[in-house]
């Protein structure tokens, strides 16, 4: 059997904060707090969850941009970290990213031609007729014209830019791109093209996506696979239509039903229920807004055990809560 | 008579392209108790209109039109006499409370400003009432909160900050500006019955920008879609939901991916993108980009149609549209 494409080994990233006492030692913040998942070729991953909870983070973990403070990344079986500086940077020829602003992240002073080149000059030994022929390759893939190389990035929209930057993430032809809230920052009408664009391209390439989004409808529509996340952990892990039909941890249940529709005549059902205090103590970090919690989860953090092929939950009540 | 009438509200920003109008011709009423959402893309033209309501604009920005509170016209007051009105009468709440505020301040100082400055409060009874308004916003040990700074809160958290800040006069006009955008579900679903309640416990008038039509959906009255500066359909929220009398409506409806079962047809799109505020056509400013197109579109912005009870669209093909579907 062939190694898959991604494997993370109880991936832990702890961040210091400044120093508020001289005496004391600096507090910090886990930001990734044990995450293990595996991402098999072909079965794009969502990971979604609040702000806060840790999702850019495992992203950038993936990307090998910042090292794990503790567990380890395997990418197609090899481990990220064991690799020499220069073996590291052919292997990112592979993995790829794109990022949520497409105003920042794209270099205004560069034509868009170039900045499309840039992986393939820096990563690979491509010279200058096949990068320029492999751009407007590229261009044309993801909807724009060989003469738009030219250009630079104030001459285009949100969503042209965010084509440009997918078309940047594809030109190494890499396995696998992590997508950082590809379309948050569109409108809606023009979130749809890129959404399209990005399933096409899947197909087309064979590429495999890790895509971080707090949109459940955007994951909905590319994702095979959903991982929640909730304060550094995974909390719940299934493939897309398992996870929205049977939900299995209370957070999962909580952001499905909060997601409003918009339907004539609906009206919100109004939760009176004031924000609880932080303080978690050793129990289940959802526990304090958790409405299906019990004495044991406030002393007891649940592990992600599986439920079914496929679908695994941190939740003492699991079967419960898919019960409904 | 409402509490706020606007009137032929035209707001023309100077762009680097020239001049362009950002609003063109808008024209509403609210009362309180009463909720009006406003849908639209970046650049329609909503954010303007807030801030056109808080003479907030920028320093080149030219009105026209009239905008009146309790009978009072807006539009030709100065400084002084607006700096008396904002954060009193009228308050808006910010799209993002990342940025909005202050950073070097306390929490506590933050929410009591307001008070000290419109009502005269001493300091310490500022104080005193900035912990009711922490407490009834629903955040979590407030007294502890009143002397943190912005940063030591979560987004959610800062939110609330916010409401509690643009509360603490008991304004009659409350704008809320996407605020929610930046947050999950979850706490989006908690700010928004907070507000709610608020405006039913005090009797403000909300007037809710968002983009998300799902929000407008569930938490607005009646609600007004803006396209190119100009409101191209404007009814009960119901109505609207149940015809869809623009095709911009309907383009947006469209086009937002959906919960459910996940299929194979690719999501709808609206061709082009929206145009530039110097460029906008003389006829329909979503014509360019409409399926239903016909030539007379171009000759000048449709006038409102009635499409039932309240309900008004700026599509010279609206009856069409709502009749084949």
């Amino acid at each position: 059997m062939s190694a898959a494409l991604v494997e993370a080994e109880r991936l832990r990233k702890v961040y210091a904060l400044p120093r508020e006492r001289l005496t004391a030692p600096a507090p910090q913040v886990v930001a990734v707090d044990g995450v293990s998942f595996t991402l098999q070729a072909g079965r794009s991953l969502a990971v979604v969850g609040e702000s806060g909870s840790g999702k850019s983070t495992l992203a950038r973990l993936v990307m090998a941009l910042e090292p794990p403070t503790a567990g380890r990344i395997l990418q197609s079986g090899r481990d990220l970290a064991a690799l020499s500086p220069g073996e590291l940077r052919r292997a990112r020829a592979d993995f790829q990213m794109v990022f949520q602003d497409p105003y920042g992240s794209l270099d205004p002073r560069r034509t868009v031609g170039w900045t499309i080149a840039e992986p393939l000059s820096a990563l690979t030994d491509a010279g200058r007729a096949e990068q320029r022929e492999r751009v407007a390759e590229m261009l044309a893939q993801v909807g724009l014209r060989a003469a738009d190389a030219e250009k630079y990035p104030h001459e285009f929209s949100g969503g042209q830019r965010q084509r440009i930057a997918i078309a940047r993430a594809l030109i190494t032809r890499p396995k696998l791109i992590v997508a950082d809230e590809p379309v948050s920052a569109l409108d809606v009408s023009v979130q749809a093209q890129v959404l399209n664009l990005m399933r096409e391209l899947e197909a087309r390439f064979g590429v495999t996506y890790l895509l971080i989004s707090h949109d459940l409808a955007v994951v909905n529509y590319v994702a095979a696979e959903i991982a929640v996340m909730y304060r550094g952990r995974i909390v719940e892990q299934a493939p897309t239509r398992a996870l929205f039909d049977r939900p299995a941890h209370p957070y999962t249940r909580a952001l499905l039903e909060a997601v409003p529709k918009p339907e004539p005549g609906r009206t919100r059902r109004r939760r009176a229920r004031a924000e609880p205090a932080g303080e978690i103590g050793t129990g289940c970090s959802f526990a304090p807004r958790c409405p299906f919690a019990i004495d044991r989860c406030r002393v007891e953090a649940p592990s992600l055990r599986k439920l079914e092929t496929g679908h695994a939950a941190a939740c003492h009540r699991a079967e419960e809560v898919i019960a409904g | 008579m409402p509490l706020l009438e606007v009137e032929n509200l035209t707001v023309t920003l100077a762009t680097n392209r020239g001049p362009g109008d950002a609003v063109r011709n808008v024209a509403f009423a609210l009362d309180r108790g009463e909720t009006l959402g406003l849908v639209g893309e970046s650049g329609c033209g909503k954010s303007i209109t807030a801030l056109a309501l808080m003479s907030l604009l920028p320093e080149r920005a030219r009105i026209a039109g009239s905008i009146r509170l309790d009978g009072r016209e807006l539009t030709t007051l100065g400084e002084d006499q607006l700096c008396g009105l904002r954060g009193d009468r009228m308050a808006m709440i910010f799209q993002e409370p990342m940025t909005s505020l202050n950073p070097v301040q306390t929490i506590g100082r933050q929410v009591a400003e307001p008070l000290i400055l419109h009502k005269g409060m001493t300091r310490a009874a500022a104080r005193e009432r900035a912990l009711d308004l922490l407490d009834r916003v629903g955040l979590p040990n407030p007294a502890a909160r009143l002397d943190q700074f912005p940063h030591q809160l979560s987004g959610g958290q800062r939110q609330r900050v916010m409401i509690a800040m643009a509360l603490a006069c008991d304004p009659d006009l409350l704008i809320a500006d996407e605020p929610t955008t930046a947050l999950d579900v979850t706490i989006q679903g908690q700010i928004l019955d907070l507000i709610l309640d608020l405006v039913e416990e005090r009797g403000m008038a909300l007037l809710l920008i968002s983009h998300d039509l799902g929000v407008i959906a569930e938490t607005t009255q009646r609600m007004m879609v803006m396209y190119g500066g100009s409101v191209v359909e404007a009814g009960p929220t119901a109505e609207v939901f149940a015809r869809m009398a623009h095709p911009y409506t309907r383009g947006l409806f469209a086009a937002r991916p959906k919960l459910g079962p996940a299929t194979e047809t690719p999501l709808a799109t609206i061709a082009g993108v929206v145009p530039e505020l110097a460029d906008l056509p003389p006829g329909c400013p979503f014509a360019n980009r409409c399926p239903l197109m016909i030539p007379p579109c171009n000759d000048g912005l449709p006038p409102p149609l009635p499409m039932g009870p309240d309900h008004i669209s700026r599509c010279i093909r609206a009856r069409e549209l709502v009749a084949s579907a």
